[in-house]
């Protein structure tokens, strides 16, 4: 009987084989928008990660030559048989691949990514010729060597791991070390550093923290982006299953008639959707590689230019895209179908006979509609002004999209109704009317394009603050066209004098770690220059902060120090027994702790133990190139030593001229998507439609008139969406900006406005509901006369 | 034998997967031990690089002014990858130091990991000197300084032997299964120990006894061994034994004793020695036996042997069970206890 049944079931989608095509391709192109979207970012994180486990920088303290040179084999040894807990790294470059031997008996961090399990083999890594692991290109790029190379894709791109003692072999320097990571966890007894090896210089760990959290800050953007491309195609699923169920009631009725127990019947269809949901959801993954695959080279750049975060700009299809990609292409299915599932099961016997199609005349629904939007937007509205964290962030983001999309039904016939109202002549008249008919069978779709459009204009204002902000913050903290940094104190001497005759200013860098408040704060001191008075720009400050900082009295803060401690412009905090005055508040984009900026007078008098070893150098940008080489002939300061804030600062905005690349191609596709509800819902419509054609036609409108009647309709109900879409979308994006990354990153994106951005989404918009509502419309004009005929010989 | 840690997993992640029948694999060049022996000391103090295996293995019984007892592990494991030394990173030997103090309510445990070749770990004969990083067990076998150090505790002891070297097995040679596995196997049971251990708490002087075991070998385990249950007891009246059992898959076990008295050393082949678990407890998430029922009738042995603190547990890269254990029953003392094999 089962067979019977599912054949019967299954013999819908045969006679309806758009609808099929709506809902996989629906399904397929929301995982493929979520997937894709969670590729690149795990992508991305995985080359942090391996990034990070490669280097072992940032996460661990490190020994190094203070000239830059290497260590001596024998340091090394000696360093352990003292008690101290490190571990050699040999680096280099060979046929410009990078090389990093570790050994794997003492780094702290193992091999980083290189599984041992996988391929390799500890005799022969540790033996004989040894073992290279990297990502296919830079083995490629290595050219013929001894070791045997095994492909390891989760290495940093460019890079190649092997044991220490095949990367003295390889890049010739036999005996010698570059430099000593240091395990967090040191033993109770240990001879004292200087004592063991006094031309060591321990350098800290660098936290990465920074890195992490500002890209974590652009993940987040493209998670949201992701999600939202999800909900938009989850509309698409839930309009098609919807309909298909709905046009299923007979065969329901009839198969529950003649004995077919409900949840038998139940229980198959949600097995064939479940099969239809993997089916779809194993083309949205592929699809969605594909789509990361395009978007990776630029995220790619985008990363490595912003935050010198290196990722490798292909793309591994891995295991777990494939279970997430399935996972959420069952969960969006099984979320768009509940609600059918649940009519279903209370549905009388015998009910359900009637053609109604989508519920065209669902006015009770409509008013629930409205009132569980009203709630979800004063939750929205309640949460904005009152929540703070994370998860009130996302639940006052959901409330808000899901509440106006619930909204727009009831908006949109409130402004047709308007319209109506209006109209005094016949056509005008019915033209309203019947829009206003149509609504509840476009309203899912027009639910779809107005998601789209707000997670459009959401981003882009998003995409675009954060590049106004970022760039400015970079003028402000990279004003000076140079950075030198000295690797001792009497090189810094020896700098200075050297420096003060060739530049303009040169502005030391100094920092020292303190409590503020009770919070744990680096305190630098700045010296009065032009380059801090016109350049910085402050998010709240007194009348003339520059002044009374000079003089001594005065303290800046940035944000993050004065979010935690609460403290305002013109509190008094104690730095050392000094009373000092809250002059400004300023933005430090990604960093994670509190700083504070006082004079350098007064700095130097509180700790008059730090000599500063950075400078910051006012110049000729012009000289930059002569200067650096320059400090190399004379002083010996190597290149790496020095910051060229030109290079940094166009690289900068090359790539967020990438991002917006990435971001115009999500926002192509998503409105793609909406087009796509558009379509599908029209044509879903128009068969239900010739019977209230009909009669219009029969008073004498002509069959093309009725067609660009159908196109300017949609195109009408697009505009109408996008007006709704754009307070959302400003919403959407002042909610990222200023709950959702205050939340997570401890501080606030300033928000500004892109009206040209916003109207050229309106007319993707409009393109998009035009292009999908033309063929619909044709079709519409091209009806043959027999059979809008037959609407009245009852033939139909 | 005091045997211990399959050196042959030195390697994180490689231990589980290999599992303990890694050390029943074949020899592979490597030599393997005759019986008969003839050692030459103090040349046998050092390392025999063309064995796959061997161990420096001390294990102590200490005592503060207050009489609470303390145990305490220093080892040195040597692994080959080949049966040939060298200088430089391509040598391939492999070495692995443990050290660990128990007390009545705690267990400290620490490891290191060092590659053979450049002077990071090693053995000498002559003069004695056994390290790895700042550890070291060094001076004469008869008197020898002793340090470890780790994140949460440290030592340093002062040994001094009181009596002759004792040699298990036939002569030094001992057998290990049925089909004939065997290793090189001697032990100094008579250190006299004194020294500081530094715990959280504080420093705390002790004394007391100590016990260290030499053994190297290729292929020590027969494929069919799953682990092994080691004692080393040291009664009242003066007399030690050392027994051990390697358990087999089908259940049963091969064991092998000595007997130290102040006159003779006599070994024991399979059979003569038995121990029964008496209590299991949870330790690191598996059963383990914590309290033994240790005979051998000829010498008229029946104790129960228990441990001094259940979670002796030797987190290391590869994980066994070694600690300290009280003796009461026909006879009276103290000892060390060391289980592997259980998952």
């Amino acid at each position: 009987m089962t067979g019977a049944v599912f054949a019967a079931l299954l013999s819908h989608w045969w006679r309806n084989p758009l609808q099929l095509f709506t809902l996989l391709a629906g399904l397929a192109l929301a995982t493929a928008l979520w997937s894709g979207v969670q590729a690149v970012n795990a992508e991305a994180r995985a080359s942090y990660d391996a990034a990070a486990a490669t280097l072992g920088e940032g996460q661990f303290d490190q020994l190094l030559v203070a000239d830059g040179g290497t260590i001596p084999q024998a340091s090394y040894v000696a360093l352990r048989r003292a008690g101290w807990l490190i571990s050699p790294v040999v680096e280099g470059r060979l046929n410009g691949v990078r090389i990093v031997g570790l050994d794997p008996l003492t780094a702290p961090g193992g091999l980083g990514p290189v599984n041992l399990d996988e391929g390799a083999e500890i005799g022969a890594f540790l033996a004989a010729d040894g073992q290279v692991f990297g990502p296919q290109e830079a083995l490629d790029d290595l050219g013929a060597i001894g070791p045997a190379k095994v492909i390891s894709p989760d290495v940093a791109p460019g890079t190649v791991i092997t044991d220490i003692g095949v990367a003295q072999r390889l890049l010739g320097q036999e005996n010698q070390i570059n430099r000593l990571l240091i395990a967090p966890e040191q033993p109770l007894v240990q001879r004292p550093l200087q004592e063991v090896a006094p031309s060591l210089r321990r350098q800290p760990a660098q936290g990465g923290s920074d890195i992490a959290r500002l890209t974590d800050s652009f993940h987040l953007n493209l998670t949201a982006f992701g999600l939202l491309s999800f909900a938009v195609g989850i509309f698409i699923v839930n309009g098609a299953i919807g309909l298909a169920f709905e046009q299923r009631r007979p065969v329901v009725r009839t198969l529950r008639a003649l004995g077919v127990p409900l949840t038998r019947l139940i229980v198959l269809m949600a097995v064939e959707l479940a099969v239809m949901a993997l089916v779809a959801g194993a083309i949205g993954v592929m699809l969605g590689y594909v789509i990361a695959s395009l978007l990776l080279p630029d995220v790619a750049a985008t990363l490595r230019g912003l935050y010198g975060a290196d990722v490798a700009g292909t793309l591994q299809l891995r295991p777990v895209w494939w279970l997430s990609g399935l996972a959420i292409a069952l969960g969006g299915t099984a979320l768009a179908a509940g609600g059918a599932f649940w009519k279903l099961a209370r549905m009388p016997l015998l009910a359900g006979a009637a053609p109604r199609a989508l519920a065209m005349a669902a006015g009770r629904r409509a008013v629930l509609q409205g009132v569980l939007a009203v709630i979800l937007l004063i939750a929205a509205l309640l949460l904005g002004i009152t929540g703070t964290g994370l998860l009130a962030g996302f639940v006052m983001l959901g409330c808000l999209l899901i509440g106006a999309a619930l909204a727009l039904p009831v908006v949109l016939d409130r402004a047709l109704a308007l319209f109506q109202s209006r109209a005094s002549e016949v056509r005008a008249a019915w033209f309203w009317a019947d829009t206003r008919q149509q609504l509840p069978g476009l309203s899912l779709a027009l639910m779809a394009l107005l998601l789209a459009m707000a997670a459009n204009v959401g981003v882009s204002t998003m995409v675009s603050s954060f590049r106004l902000t970022f760039t400015g913050f970079l003028d402000q903290r990279l004003a000076s066209e140079l950075y030198v940094t000295a690797s001792n104190a009497s090189e810094a001497a020896t700098l200075q004098t050297y420096l003060v005759p060739k530049v303009d200013a040169v502005l030391p860098i100094q920092s020292a770690e303190a409590r503020i408040a009770g919070f744990p704060t680096e305190v630098f001191g700045a010296r009065d220059h032009a380059t801090y008075r016109e350049g910085w720009q402050f998010l709240t400050a007194a009348d003339a902060p520059w002044d009374v900082v000079t003089a001594g009295h005065g303290i800046l803060i940035n944000e993050q120090l004065a979010r935690r401690s609460g403290l305002v412009v013109g509190d008094v905090v104690t730095l050392l027994g000094r009373d000092l005055t809250v002059q400004a508040t300023y933005g430090d984009y990604g960093n994670p702790i509190g700083q504070a900026i006082i004079n350098i007078a007064l700095f130097e008098a509180l700790y008059p133990e730090i000599t500063p070893l950075r400078f910051g150098l006012r110049m000729d940008a012009a000289a930059v190139p002569d200067l650096v080489t320059a400090l190399g002939n004379d002083l010996g300061i190597s290149a790496d030593q020095t910051i060229n804030q030109a290079r940094i600062k166009q690289f900068s905005l090359d790539v967020f001229d990438r991002t917006f690349t990435v971001t115009t191609a999500l926002n192509v596709l998503t409105l793609a998507v909406a087009g796509f509800a558009i379509l599908m819902s029209l044509l879903t419509l128009a068969a239900m439609r010739v019977p209230q054609l009909a009669p219009a036609w029969a008073m004498g409108m002509t069959r093309t008139q009725l067609g660009r009647f159908e196109l300017v309709r949609a195109v009408l109900l697009a505009v109408l969406t996008a007006v709704a879409a754009l307070p959302l979308g400003l919403a959407l994006a002042w909610a990222l900006l200023a709950v959702v990354n205050v939340a997570a990153f401890g501080w606030k994106l300033p928000m500004f406005l892109f009206p040209l951005d916003y109207l050229r989404l309106l007319i993707f918009a409009l393109v998009a509901a035009g292009l999908a509502a033309l063929w619909p419309a044709w079709r519409l004009s091209r009806t043959p006369p027999s059979d809008l005929l037959k609407v009245f010989s009852n033939e139909r | 034998m005091n045997a211990k840690i399959l050196i042959l997993m030195v390697f994180p992640g490689l231990a589980t997967a290999q599992g303990f029948a890694g050390l029943g694999t074949e020899a592979d060049g490597f030599s393997i031990p005759q019986p008969d022996p003839v050692f030459d000391f103090p040349t046998d103090h050092g390392p025999h690089p063309d064995y796959r295996i061997e161990w420096w293995y001390l294990t102590a019984n200490l005592q503060d002014p207050d009489g609470m007892p303390y145990g305490l592990q220093w080892t040195l494991f040597r692994s080959a990858l080949a049966p040939e030394d060298g200088v430089g990173w391509t040598a391939p030997q492999v070495w692995m130091g443990h050290a660990a103090v128990t007390t009545p309510d705690a267990h400290y445990v620490t490891e290191r990991l060092a590659r053979g070749g450049i002077g990071q770990a090693g053995v000498t004969a002559d003069p004695f000197a056994a390290w790895i990083d700042d550890w070291q067990l060094a001076g004469t076998m008869d008197a020898a300084r002793m340090t470890a150090s780790g994140p949460d505790f440290a030592y340093d002891m002062d040994l001094t032997a009181t009596g002759p070297l004792i040699f298990h097995g036939d002569g030094g040679y001992s057998v290990k299964s049925a089909s004939g596995q065997a290793s090189y196997y001697y032990s100094q049971p008579f250190y006299e120990v004194a020294g500081t251990l530094i715990l959280p708490g504080g420093e705390v002087e002790v004394t007391g006894s100590a016990w260290l075991d030499r053994e190297w070998s290729s292929q020590p385990l027969a494929e069919d061994q799953t682990g092994w249950d080691w004692f080393s007891l040291s009664f009242a009246d003066g007399n030690k034994m050392m027994g051990f059992l390697l358990r087999q898959a089908d259940g049963s076990a091969y064991s092998s004793a000595t007997w130290i008295d102040a006159e003779s050393t006599t070994a024991y082949a399979d059979g003569a020695f038995a121990a029964v678990p008496l209590d299991w407890a949870k330790v690191a998430g598996r059963d383990v036996p914590i309290s033994w029922q240790v005979t051998l009738p000829d010498r008229g042995v029946d104790v129960t042997v228990t441990a001094i603190y259940n979670d002796a547990w030797m987190d290391t890269s590869v994980p066994y069970w070694e600690g300290p254990v009280t003796v009461t029953g026909s006879h009276k003392g103290q000892g060390y206890l060391e289980m592997t094999g259980y998952e």
